[in-house]
């Protein structure tokens, strides 16, 4: 089937749009910008997701807390804490130390908007 | 029509991709279009590889992108088995089904086609896989992450007696980590283990010592009178080697004995001894050798190992190789920035950076200028207790690399059970966060 084997020709794209009922397919620069920022804080956060979930959300019975739902301000408190050693770690200690004060911030402000729950 | 049960749902989204993408190349609808025997003919990310990194990147290409990113993962295995943890299952505490996992969640939960087949080659220029099938999948971007390859002529004899079953590897888990584990329960109490580390790079740092010491836990209750052999090329232990020296002083004294400047350069299957550059033939009743290793063979092939035509050079900006554009490399197949690991939770991190890169790209959008990549590992000293090593790294644009912050790297004091809890903890997350 050739014509799916090689890129669809534009005017193939124009009927797929219209049928889609696609008004205006173009996105406005404010909404590539909010986009873009949105992406990098996922992506910064989805770092912690090795150990605390994808989203934040840890596994039912871990012994590790799920991120998702926590206060912005309890968030950045444990990472100072872990920090400056005076709340007792394993790992965080060293991981607490890679991340800066607006680091922390943007991660606290993105879990804290998420909801809370382990993973389903 | 199709053999995947969750078609409809991915034409729907296809479709909303189309819609919210606007002028972005619309290949993601043909990628509805499957060939006569059920394997699409195009992908708008294709992965190549199912480990630590490409499934992670399957996976992260449609969560970021809200699933309307079209993603094709080809794999040839059915499940999933961890090489981290797998050397518990060597020192007989796990069994195998304890660090598998099904593929099956990345296409029922996210959408992710799953094509169970190798590619066999790539053409950049037309930017086409050809899989061993004879299929082909025609890509917008592809991530290849096909872990390491061994370098077997760098040791005479090792690729016929690893053929053979006779000296194995183990260093991808699977059969060979039961085979491996065989051998070790067939050997007589008073026998000798060796085994040969390559020089570093090499996938895991720690992960031949901690086997040595899984072993040697095994020998000190079920076979005391035997003895571990760790027979290294690098100068010293290449990771964590204060806490596995006292723990081979310590916790077994007697029974672990590590000799550094061992280089392998033969093996003798009838004999089962291993010859080295300089120093003396060693004989042992269970060899395991492990040659030096390189990029995934498909990597290789495709003319990506740029670095030592052993590593893949890639920006770090995105993983884009530096040797063919939209051709993405993680995992264990790159070049290293400085104090990176070739670890199953970097190429995770390798994976989540360049997936957001590539969502970025395909939304037309500035790619994150300052990616972080964090490194947790862990391992077991026996069956219960573990040291980690952690480390967080920046993008430093100056430099065009990741470096590690500093203060974020660093060691346990000292092998622990709590650690040994969060090891498990790590495991079952990092395979949720790739898989389901």
């Amino acid at each position: 089937m050739p014509i799916l084997r090689s890129r669809p020709r534009p005017i193939a794209t124009l009927l797929l749009l219209a049928a889609c009922g696609v008004a205006n397919a173009q996105t406005t620069p404010v909404q590539s910008a909010e986009g873009a920022a949105a992406l990098r804080t996922r992506s910064l956060a989805a770092q912690c997701a090795q150990c605390h979930g994808t989203d934040g959300r840890a596994l039912p019975g871990a012994e590790v807390p799920g991120l998702a739902g926590m206060p912005a301000g309890n968030f950045a408190e444990q990472m100072k804490a872990f920090r400056s050693g005076s709340r007792p770690s394993s790992v965080m200690q060293q991981l607490s130390k890679g991340f800066n004060d607006a680091q922390v911030d943007q991660l606290a402000r993105y879990f804290a908007s998420l909801p809370a729950g382990s993973k389903p | 029509m199709s053999r995947h049960p969750n078609a409809s749902m991915r034409r729907r989204d296809l479709l909303k991709f189309v819609g919210a993408a606007g002028g972005l190349a619309p290949l993601a609808f043909a990628g509805c279009a499957m060939n006569k025997i059920g394997t699409p003919d195009t992908a708008r990310v294709l992965v190549v590889g199912g480990g630590y990194g490409g499934a992670t990147a399957a996976k992260y290409v449609r969560l970021l992108s809200d699933r309307k990113i079209d993603v094709v993962l080809v794999e040839p295995e059915s499940a999933f088995v961890s090489c981290p943890l797998s050397n518990l299952v060597l020192g007989g505490t796990r069994s195998l089904d304890e660090i598998t996992r099904p593929y099956s969640t990345l296409s029922s939960v996210h959408g992710v086609r799953i094509v169970r087949d190798m590619v066999s080659s790539v053409d950049t220029a037309k930017r086409t896989a050809q899989l061993a099938s004879g299929a082909a999948i025609r890509y917008d971007k592809l991530v290849l992450s096909p872990g390491v390859e061994m370098i077997w002529d760098r040791v005479d004899g090792l690729k016929a007696a690893s053929a053979s079953g006779r000296i194995l590897q183990a260093w991808k888990a699977g059969p060979e980590t039961t085979g491996l584990r065989r051998q070790l329960e067939a050997m007589p109490d008073g026998g000798v283990f060796a085994i040969c580390i390559p020089g570093a790079p090499y996938r895991c740092p720690p992960g031949p010592y901690e086997r040595a010491s899984l072993v040697a836990n095994y020998f000190k209750s079920a076979k005391p009178r035997s003895k571990v052999l760790i027979l290294d090329a690098n100068e010293d232990v290449t990771s964590k080697g204060a806490l596995f020296k006292k723990a081979w002083a310590e916790q077994y004294k007697g029974i672990v004995e590590y000799r550094p400047q061992h280089v392998a350069t033969a093996v003798d299957a009838a004999s089962n001894t291993v010859k080295f550059e300089i120093q003396d033939s060693v004989r042992a009743d269970v060899l395991n050798v492990l040659p030096p290793m390189r990029a995934g063979a498909i990597a290789v092939q495709t003319g990506l190992a740029n670095s030592n035509a052993r590593w893949c050079n890639v920006n770090f900006l995105n993983f884009e190789s530096t040797a063919a554009p939209h051709v993405h490399v993680i995992g264990d197949s790159i070049q290293i920035a400085a104090l990176m690991p070739k670890s199953g939770h970097m190429a995770s991190s390798h994976a989540k950076v360049a997936a957001a890169a590539i969502v970025a790209e395909l939304n037309g959008w500035e790619v994150d200028p300052t990616p972080m990549l964090t490194n947790t590992c862990y391992s077991f000293i026996d069956d219960k207790r573990t040291v980690h090593v952690a480390s967080v790294h920046e993008y430093v644009a100056a430099e065009r690399t990741f470096k590690t912050i500093a203060g974020s790297g660093g060691l346990s004091s000292a092998p622990n059970e709590l650690e040994g809890g969060y090891a498990w903890n790590w495991a079952r997350t990092i395979w949720a966060d790739a898989l389901a």
